[in-house]
């Protein structure tokens, strides 16, 4: 088992290589110069010059990345802002909470209404209640997120100026975000519950219970739902990391500052270290977030399990 | 004959018989398809994007830039069924020309990534080894990144514009199919026809086109159809943060991006081509399911 999991952790080494490579490969041929931007406009070509030669960018692109990767490993240094100066690991760990925070909360709610609605559409299959709430789980995967957002500050924010729709000043102000980024995923748990549950309920085992004369609540929650669970806990990881990339979106929606909308605002800027250092954080956090699912669903599994007994 | 063509004559004769039974195969999936009520539905409304996007010229009663300052910001009424957005322009004819940019994103995105990552998947599966671990590998490079920040990359260092999004969420989907199709190759590749086939100097590329890729199309099947939607979406998202179609082409998700200033005063804006977007992404989930349950092997003889 640990044999398993160090092995897939070392895979991990040169897949995060080549992220790194890929995104230095991006950045350095996005159209706009750093320096150039950093002094604005009407600074003087020589200033311009003299900038760039001091932030090396006008060695050859092998050397950068060389240097940065140097950097990267041996000081875990991974540059400066171009806008703030500060260090790339400042301005992401300042944010990082942040996103994990909203990410956590969109996990929650997808699993509060998720998980529900797939067991109840799953014992009552092909009734009114689950064609409806498989229909709703339908538009809510179909429904693109920005535009969620925006009606729900329409409708809360706006109409009923219950809800606040920017900042995050208070608990409060994660309601909307959170139910924002739930919502698709919450569709796809409900989907995958019921799915899960109904491969389950058809297995003997939950017929002998029945015919045992068990109560058909036990069986439910008992039986059924804790071997459905395995795959239904793979998806909630799965949709844990997916958030943490689709948090973009709801960031910028929402004015919340978070790693995501760092990204954003950092590619418009030509903030290129911010990028470099942001998305291979971002992926480096994506992996690892796959690989305990991973994990966990070996050591959930009774059969995954024996198997490296 | 001699044993040469005596082989070729076999081969050919199971060829000719897999063909046949593929066909029939298909008809019966048709049939299963559409005894599936809400797949026809999906199906229904991917024609009429189709139909629309193909007579947009015919169908819409204004162009899509016709700006008329005077009429800025109206609600639905006789004259503009949707109303009109913030330079006066017709909504409803933006958002009937905005299908043609949604399905060119659409169908050409996943092209790229169903032809790049078919061809890659195809040949890391057949030739395995080394050549199959690397191009996994540099799968799995593209995979650790998560979708909407790999797509906002590759536009911004490509730039903005129409192309630069196809290709960007086109290279995004390419390690699905290659996932798939390299799957496919690894259940067939072993078995005796290829054998056979090798055995009387047809090359691989052959091999692969006309015995392995057959094979594979089923689930290539329904990733497209899903893909189209998440390609759509994926352009929209892109367009909404500013980075993708540029005004005045008009497309769903920068319509919602224009509209969203507006929001307090003027939701109306945001509405239409939000629905839009919503109702074409169920209709080709729809459909996507739809397929996989009619494609499904376990239904199948």
């Amino acid at each position: 088992m640990h044999k398993y999991i160090l092995r897939r952790l070392l895979y991990l080494i040169p897949v995060m290589f080549g992220v790194s490579l890929v995104v230095f490969t991006m950045m350095y041929f996005t159209p706009g110069d750093p320096a150039r931007i950093m002094l604005g406009e009407s600074a003087p070509a020589e200033a311009v010059e003299d900038l760039r030669e001091e932030l090396g960018l006008n060695d050859h692109f092998v050397i950068q990345y060389g240097n940065w990767l140097k950097d990267l490993i041996f000081n875990g240094d991974i540059g400066s802002s171009y806008r703030t100066r500060r260090p790339v690991s400042d301005e992401i760990i300042d944010r990082f909470p942040t996103t994990l925070r909203l990410a956590a909360a969109g996990v929650a709610v997808s699993v509060v209404v998720g998980v529900p609605i797939g067991i109840i559409s799953a014992t009552k299959q092909y009734s009114f209640l689950d064609n409806a709430s498989m229909f709703t789980a339908l538009l809510g995967v179909s429904m693109p997120n920005f535009w969620l957002a925006m009606l729900l500050i329409i409708q809360f924010s706006v109409n009923w100026d219950l809800l606040p729709s920017s900042g995050l000043d208070s608990p409060i102000s994660y309601i909307l975000p959170a139910i924002t980024l739930g919502t698709s995923s919450a569709a796809t748990i409900a989907r995958m519950t019921r799915s899960s549950m109904l491969e389950v309920i058809r297995q003997d085992y939950i017929r002998t219970a029945r015919a045992k004369g068990q109560v058909e609540s036990v069986i439910t929650n008992r039986h059924a739902l804790k071997n459905a669970l395995i795959p239904i806990i793979t998806v909630i990881g799965l949709q844990f990391g997916a958030l943490l990339g689709g948090a973009v979106l709801t960031e910028s929606v929402f004015s919340i500052p978070g790693v995501g909308r760092l990204m954003v605002d950092s590619i418009g800027a030509r903030d290129f270290p911010v990028v470099q250092g942001g998305v291979l954080f971002i992926a480096i956090a994506f992996s690892l977030i796959n690989l305990l699912v991973d994990i966990l669903y070996a050591f959930v599994d009774p059969r995954i399990k024996s198997q490296y007994k | 004959m001699s044993s040469a063509n005596l082989k070729s004559q076999m081969v050919t004769d199971l060829h000719v018989a897999t063909k046949k039974k593929k066909r029939s195969q298909w008809v019966a999936v048709w049939k299963r398809l559409k005894k599936n009520k809400a797949a026809m539905i999906g199906l229904v409304i991917l024609v009429v994007l189709i139909v629309t996007a193909i007579f947009a010229d015919v169908i819409a009663p204004y162009g899509y830039d016709d700006q008329v300052l005077q009429n800025r910001f109206q609600t639905p009424n006789s004259e503009h069924i949707f109303g009109t957005d913030a330079f006066g322009r017709d909504i409803f004819s933006r958002i009937v020309y905005g299908s043609r940019v949604s399905l060119q994103v659409g169908f050409i995105a996943v092209g790229i990534g169903a032809i790049a990552g078919g061809a890659l998947g195809a040949i890391a599966g057949f030739y395995g080894n080394r050549l199959d671990n690397w191009i996994m590998r540099i799968m799995d490079v593209l995979l650790a990144i998560p979708g909407i920040l790999l797509a906002i990359s590759i536009v911004a260092s490509l730039g903005q514009g129409l192309t630069n999004v196809m290709i960007a969420v086109g290279i995004g989907a390419i390690p699905g199919y290659a996932r798939i199709v390299r799957a496919s190759v690894l259940t067939v590749r072993d078995q005796e026809f290829v054998e056979a086939a090798r055995a009387i100097g047809t090359s691989d590329f052959r091999i692969i086109m006309k015995h392995i890729i057959p094979n594979a199309m089923a689930p290539i099947i329904v990733q497209v159809t899903l893909g189209v939607a998440n390609a759509i979406l994926s352009a929209a998202a892109l367009s909404f943060i500013g980075l993708g179609i540029q005004p005045p082409e008009p497309e769903w998700g920068a319509m919602l991006s224009e509209g969203r200033q507006y929001l307090r005063d003027f939701p109306h804006v945001t509405t239409f081509p939000g629905l839009a977007i919503m109702i074409t992404i169920f209709g080709l989930n729809l459909l996507g399911d739809g397929l996989r349950d009619a494609l499904d092997p376990r239904l199948r003889d």
